[in-house]
């Protein structure tokens, strides 16, 4: 069992992780769901790149093609998904779960059951070392013992011979990060981590993330519906929305010169303290996400966006406003105020 | 909104259907289904008229035609088309007669396990706490009684008429029924329309009977079928042993306990009743197990 | 866990003592326990000696006390028949019976399990289909008949095994298949849901982020837990294994339990019959506690509560 397969020559400089045109299809009762419509990005060494956007727009199923979890029936093409000089989609099914685990790893949104009821903590940590290196068991159990450690997790001896239902959804997540650190992988996709968490252990979680995304020199994607994590913890932002990158950039400047309406909408239904006035109800974007089955013509956006006219129906292609930063808008080189979006009244906050 | 009429996709997510339109889109599509209600209707139509089906009178003993093979033998003759059994007795005859007892035990012993079981379950499930520790004590107890060995027992005690082996067999199958009445009342106890009947003080048969029994009868109908074929088989394992129907009615079980002896010989003589006994049981279940997909929301995956 | 293993034990001895008091009325209803034990030449003295000497004037209760003191003791008194101590009659019998038992949830076992995973992985390919068929032929078989069947074929066409008798391991071999096949289905079809179940859960994806090999996902990680309801189910179906006993050691003249209870029944020697009905009951209610305790220990969740 090959557990690194060859990468060709490592450049340093060269992104770890470039996809570009990524389709995801997924055959359903009703016809074909055009889940992710030719998305492109990269991710640096040591980046942290958060992929941000509402439910259904096609950011999970981007995490799950690019790690390969996707269903068999799932129709996956791309122009380049190259991860560290590998092609991924021309690598065996034996070549990619070698990767995975391995270079790869993944963080999940539901700890409570993420872990495998059936199996100690210490079991299921080790397990994945021992698939992919050539370590002994005791060496496996010193690695765990330390990255329990690192994560913040006391008596950590003792945590290894305990099951997923002794702890805490908030430890389990602390394990499941554990577990993804344990071969050091070069990638970690992190698909809403900390959503079913508290408040008060969502940030925990997220600072924990950052701190050993420093350390550890990993790149992370990180995947979330909610805008304000990521201003914490992001150096570059996507946004995606109905199966399309709309914006990228980094962070700083898209908080400060968001391009794409969508964005403007999304940054404006944030309450800010001090700025919302106390008492006022939160905002959202009025309308609803367009179906992604069957074939979408021109903007996505454009049955929700204020400025949308004529020149809509045809597909925006996507506008570089500045090296770092790309909107997929016919609007886009126009600078826009970002208060062009009038928010209204939202009655269920996407607040979770 | 300018532009907010042009379609957005080629095509908008399909209109949801009403529960009754998809479980009558599935029905035809479901093959066992249609199987099993076919097979079914059509052994029901054979029972019904079997006095008009039967080329024979099925008790007639003819000691000159003994064991006559089927038709398909070389000694067969189209005048007893499955032969005859040892006593020279219509083997056709008797198969169509015998259809006869295996539904009227069949159905007439789920209707009274159905009864029992229903009733326990309901109450054990509305009332919960000590209500529900009693029937599911009772059940534990009923559950642990080996089934065949006390119907033996009791059909051999009490003379194995037609009418004492149905009461038996309603008597010792209705565990099934509690336990499905118990689980489904379980979670109608608190559906907010039972709580409205419990707030307008509607009485307790009332609700019992007219808010939570209608709600729970598709589960039960299921359960009902199942048990049906259950009871035919049983039956016939009663008879098959001596101890269910008596000679000379003409039990499948009895007609295969009646044809063991020449078996090896003449292996269409159990091969026939057997098969009969088989197929009825068998479209019974597929019907139960059909009726089950259909009525479970998305299709049960069993 | 020990509370909820003691409150089962609590429930299966109660239990226990109301089949108990059913098999002793078994007894009483079979008819005058006096003029049965005298047999058909007693007097009317003798039969009122006999009601003297067993205790049988005094009150039933009483009667009952002594009764269930006696079968505390596995003394379930004398066979009218053979006229000796029904426990022997029983104990001589028991090994056959359990032996028929234990083969028949083997080979039980080892067809439904892995049949019921290869129809889950493999869903609605050829191998589902002969699953699915021999779930609903083996529900709808009377296994009488598939018994004489296998007779008919294996016994007298092919003679590969004998027909009747258990004095070689292969006079176990065709009961034990027929019986088999009855517990089969309902094994089979558990274990498919079950693995279906699993299959979709998250702590399998993760397995499989994790790259693990399909072999330890599939084994190590989901038929570990979709097995465990499955377990509890085979000690159950043993019980009604050992129940439906009397139906294939008739049709194949095994001479175990289920046919001294089936012959005892066809002379009317009702102490057998009870003594059997007991014992039976006794041996169900024991497997479904090691199924509870036996379900418990392999899940950690209930395990560690």
């Amino acid at each position: 069992m090959s557990n690194n397969i060859s990468t060709g020559i490592t450049n340093t400089s060269a992104p770890l992780l470039k996809v570009t045109n990524l389709q995801v299809k997924l055959p359903v009762a009703a016809g074909t769901l055009n889940a992710v419509r030719g998305i492109d990005f990269e991710v640096q060494r040591g980046e942290m790149l958060c992929i941000v956007g509402e439910s259904g727009c096609g950011k999970s199923m981007t995490s799950m093609a690019l790690m390969g979890l996707l269903p068999q029936r799932a129709n996956i093409t791309a122009s380049q998904l190259n991860f560290d000089g590998a092609e991924l989609l021309s690598l065996t099914e034996r070549q990619r779960s070698g990767l995975r685990g391995s270079r790869m790893a993944m963080i999940f949104q539901e700890p409570m059951t993420a872990l495998n009821p059936a199996y100690t903590l210490g079991n299921q940590l080790c397990e994945v070392l021992r698939r992919h290196r050539k370590v002994s068991r005791q060496q496996a159990k010193e690695r765990a013992i330390y990255l329990l450690g690192k994560v913040g997790i006391s008596a950590a001896e003792e945590r290894l011979d305990q099951y997923p239902h002794q702890l805490s959804g908030g430890l389990r997540q602390r394990i499941m990060i554990a577990m993804a650190l344990m071969c050091e992988p070069d990638l970690i996709i992190a698909d809403e981590p900390t959503t079913a968490l508290d408040v008060t252990i969502q940030a925990q979680i997220l600072r924990l993330l950052r701190d050993l995304q420093r350390e550890f020199g990993t790149a992370i994607i990180f995947i979330t519906h909610d805008l304000g994590v990521v201003a914490r913890i992001a150096d570059r932002v996507a946004v995606m929305y109905a199966g399309e990158i709309v914006e990228t950039a980094d962070t700083t400047t898209l908080f400060n010169a968001p391009q794409h309406p969508y964005t403007q909408g999304l940054i404006n239904c944030i309450p800010t303290p001090g700025k919302t006035p106390p008492g006022s109800r939160l905002q959202a974007i009025p309308g609803v996400v367009p179906s992604l089955i069957g074939e979408v013509k021109g903007c996505a956006f454009r049955n929700r966006c204020s400025r949308a006219e004529e020149r809509c129906t045809t597909a925006p292609a996507l506008i570089q406003a500045t090296q770092a930063h790309a909107v997929r808008c016919h609007f886009a080189t126009s600078p826009v105020p970002s208060t062009a979006i009038p928010c209204e009244v939202l009655h269920e906050s996407h607040q979770r | 909104m300018p532009d907010s009429t042009t379609p957005l996709a080629t095509r908008t997510s399909p209109r949801l259907r009403s529960p009754f339109a998809s479980l009558s889109a599935r029905l035809p599509r479901h093959r066992t289904l249609l199987l099993g209600i076919t097979i079914t209707g059509l052994l029901v139509l054979i029972a019904l008229l079997a006095p008009w089906l039967a080329p024979h009178d099925p008790y007639a003993q003819s000691t000159a035609n003994r064991m006559i093979p089927p038709v398909w033998h070389a000694a067969g003759s189209w005048e007893h088309m499955l032969g005859t059994d040892r006593l020279g007795r219509d083997y056709l005859s008797r198969l169509l007669y015998g259809a006869r007892i295996s539904l009227f035990i069949g159905l007439l012993a789920a209707f009274i396990s159905g009864l029992i079981g229903t009733t326990l379950g309901v109450l054990a499930g509305y009332f919960g706490g000590r209500v529900d520790a009693v029937v599911s004590y009772i059940l534990t107890t009923r559950l642990a009684l080996p089934v065949v060995l006390v119907a033996l027992a009791l059909a051999s005690l009490t003379g194995g008429s037609l009418i004492m082996v149905t009461l038996l067999l309603g008597l010792l199958l209705w565990d099934r029924f509690t336990v499905v009445a118990r689980s489904a009342t379980v979670q109608l106890r608190d559906a907010e329309y039972v709580q409205a009947a419990q707030a307008l003080g509607a009485s307790l048969p009332y609700i019992l009977l007219r808010e939570i029994l209608p709600n729970i009868a598709p589960a039960l109908i299921v359960v009902a079928t199942l048990e049906v074929a259950n009871a035919i088989l049983l039956e016939a394992t009663l008879s098959f042993l001596g101890m269910g129907i008596q000679p000379p009615l003409p039990s499948w079980g009895l007609m295969i306990a009646e044809g063991k002896a020449y078996m090896f010989f003449q292996p269409w003589v159990i091969a026939i009743p057997g098969a009969a006994l088989f197929m009825l049981v068998l479209a019974i279940n597929l019907l139960g197990d059909g009726l089950r997909d259909i009525s479970a929301p998305g299709g049960r995956d069993e | 866990m020990w509370a909820f293993i003691l409150k089962r034990l609590l429930v299966a001895l109660g239990v226990a003592l109301t089949i108990s008091v059913l098999s002793f009325s078994l007894l009483q209803i079979s008819g005058d326990l006096a003029i049965a034990i005298g047999g058909p030449e007693a007097t009317a003295e003798q039969v009122e000696q006999i009601r003297q000497e067993f205790g049988l004037d005094r009150p039933l209760i009483q009667q009952f006390g002594a009764w269930l003191w006696n079968a505390a003791q596995f003394d379930f008194g004398r066979s009218y028949y053979y006229q000796s101590s029904v426990m022997e009659l029983v104990a001589e019998r028991l090994p056959v019976t359990l032996t028929l038992g234990f083969l028949s949830l083997a080979i039980a076992i080892c067809v439904s399990i892995p049949l019921g995973v290869a129809a889950a992985l493999k869903r609605g390919s050829w191998i589902d289909r002969v699953a699915m068929a021999i779930a609903v032929t083996g529900q709808a078989m009377p296994n009488f008949w598939f018994g004489l069947t296998l007779i008919i074929v294996f016994a007298v066409n092919l003679q590969w095994f004998p027909a009747a008798g258990s004095e070689s391991w292969k006079g176990y071999v065709l009961p034990a298949i027929a019986l088999g096949y009855y517990a089969t289905p309902a094994m089979m079809r558990l274990t498919r849901s079950g693995m279906l179940e699993v299959l979709q859960s998250d702590y399998i994806r993760t397995a499989r982020a994790k790259g693990l090999s399909t072999t330890s996902v599939v084994f190590k990680h989901a038929l570990r837990n979709a097995v465990i309801p499955v377990v509890a189910l085979a000690a159950v179906e043993l019980g009604f294994m050992l129940g439906g006993s009397v139906v294939i050691e008739t049709v194949f003249s095994l001479r175990g339990l289920g046919h001294l209870a089936w012959s005892a029944i066809s002379r009317n020697d009702y102490p057998v019959v009870q003594a059997v009905v007991l014992i039976i009951a006794l041996f169900y209610i024991v497997l479904t506690l090691l199924a509870d305790i036996l379900n418990a220990a392999l899940d950690p969740r209930l395990r560690t509560r």
